[in-house]
C-alpha cells in the first residue's frame, strides 16, 4: 500500500522526491549500461520488472483484518541493486497512480523511495553479506526479499510519522503507523520472499550463466546448487 | 529433494489461507451491520490522518468508476507481468532444450 494522492504535505513530498531523483539517475545510467554490455542479461530484467506488476497488484488479506500487497522488488534489488530496482518500482508506480488512483503524483516521491529504493537496498545488502559469508543461497534469498518487502513498509510509517508527528511525537506516531503497514505486512512479507526464493530457484536452473555473468553467483555455487535440485 | 521447495512454498501458502478463514470467521462474527472488514492498510492510515484535521491537497486526476473496474486494472496488472515472466523463461528452458 502506498501512500496515497494528496496526503504529503509540503515539504515532505518535495523532499522525497528529491532524495529519491540521484537514484533514478544512477539507475538509468546503469540501465543504459546493461543494455550496452550485458545484453543477455536483458530478459531478466524483464522478469525483475514484471515481478513487481505481479506482486503489487496482489491485494492480500493479512492476519489483522486489513489488506495489503507484496511488493516484488527484492527481486530486482538482489538482481540489478537499489538503483535499476527502483527505475522499475517507478514504472510500476506510475502504472498505479495514473490508472488505478492507487498511490499518487504528489506522494510518487515517496513510494519510489520506499519501495523502489529503500527495500530493494535493504535486499541487495543482505544478499551481498549473505553470500560473502558463505551462507545458503536461498536462504539469504528468502531473508533478503522477505526483509525487503517488510522494510517498505517501516520506511512508509516513517514517511507518515515525519509528516504526522500530531500531539505524540515522531515516535508516537510511527508506532501507530508501523502498527497498521508493518504488522499488516509480516505474513506478506514471509509469501514474498518464498515466491522470490523459488523464483530464483528457477534462474539458476534454466539460465545460471547469468547470475554468474552478473557476479551474483560464482561458478562452483551455481554446480553446487544445480546438483542438490537435479 | 527435488521439489523440497516448491512443497515448502505451497504448504506456506496452505497456511496463509488457512490462518485468513480462521481470522476471517472471528472477525465476521464481531461485524456490525454494514461494517466490512479486509480494507486497505492505506485506508486505515488515511483515517489516523484525516482525524487529525489534515485535508489532502491533491486527488487523483482520475478513480476507476467501480470497484469492478478498478479490479479489472489491477488483473490487467498481474496478467502484463505474468506473460512476460511464463514467456522469458518459457524461452529460457526452450533454447536450454535445443542446445
Amino acid at each position: 500500500m502506498h501512500i496515497m494522492e494528496g496526503f504529503l504535505p509540503s515539504p515532505w513530498w518535495e523532499i522525497w522526491f528529491l532524495v529519491s531523483l540521484p537514484f533514478i539517475i544512477i539507475g538509468l545510467y546503469q540501465l543504459n549500461k546493461l543494455v550496452q554490455e550485458k545484453r543477455d542479461a536483458l530478459p531478466l530484467l524483464a522478469v525483475a520488472g514484471a515481478f513487481v506488476f505481479v506482486l503489487s497488484s496482489l491485494k492480500l488479506p493479512s492476519f489483522n483484518g486489513s489488506c495489503s500487497h507484496p511488493t516484488g522488488t527484492g527481486l530486482g534489488g538482489i538482481l540489478f541493486g537499489p538503483c535499476i530496482a527502483a527505475v522499475l518500482g517507478l514504472i510500476v508506480l506510475v502504472f498505479q497512480a495514473t490508472l488505478l488512483a492507487h498511490g499518487g503524483i504528489t506522494t510518487l516521491g515517496a513510494n519510489v523511495f520506499s519501495m523502489g529504493i529503500a527495500g530493494p537496498a535493504v535486499a541487495y545488502l543482505i544478499y551481498k553479506a549473505g553470500t560473502r559469508a558463505g551462507a545458503n543461497t536461498y536462504a539469504t534469498v528468502f531473508i533478503a526479499a522477505a526483509l525487503a518487502d517488510l522494510s517498505t513498509y517501516v520506511v512508509t510509517s516513517v514517511q507518515l510519522a515525519l509528516a504526522f508527528p500530531g500531539t505524540t511525537g515522531f515516535f508516537g506516531a510511527f508506532s501507530a503507523f508501523a502498527a497498521i503497514f508493518a504488522v499488516t505486512q509480516v505474513p506478506l512479507a514471509i509469501i514474498e520472499g518464498a515466491v522470490i526464493m523459488l523464483v530464483f530457484k528457477y534462474i539458476v536452473q534454466l539460465k545460471p550463466e547469468i547470475l554468474t555473468h552478473l557476479n551474483l553467483l560464482s561458478e562452483s555455487t551455481v554446480n553446487k546448487l544445480r546438483e542438490a535440485t537435479a | 529433494m527435488k521439489y523440497g521447495m516448491e512443497i515448502t512454498v505451497a504448504v506456506l501458502i496452505i497456511v496463509f489461507a488457512v490462518v485468513f478463514l480462521i481470522q476471517d470467521g472471528a472477525i465476521q462474527a464481531t461485524l456490525g451491520d454494514g461494517e466490512e472488514a479486509w480494507g486497505g492498510a492505506d485506508g486505515e492510515a488515511a483515517g489516523i490522518i484525516e482525524a487529525s484535521g489534515y485535508e489532502p491537497w491533491a486527488e487523483p486526476f482520475w478513480t476507476p468508476p467501480s470497484g469492478e473496474i478498478e479490479s479489472l486494472l489491477f488483473a490487467l496488472q498481474a496478467a502484463i507481468g505474468a506473460v512476460i515472466i511464463g514467456y522469458v523463461f518459457g524461452y529460457w528452458k526452450g533454447s536450454r532444450k535445443a542446445a
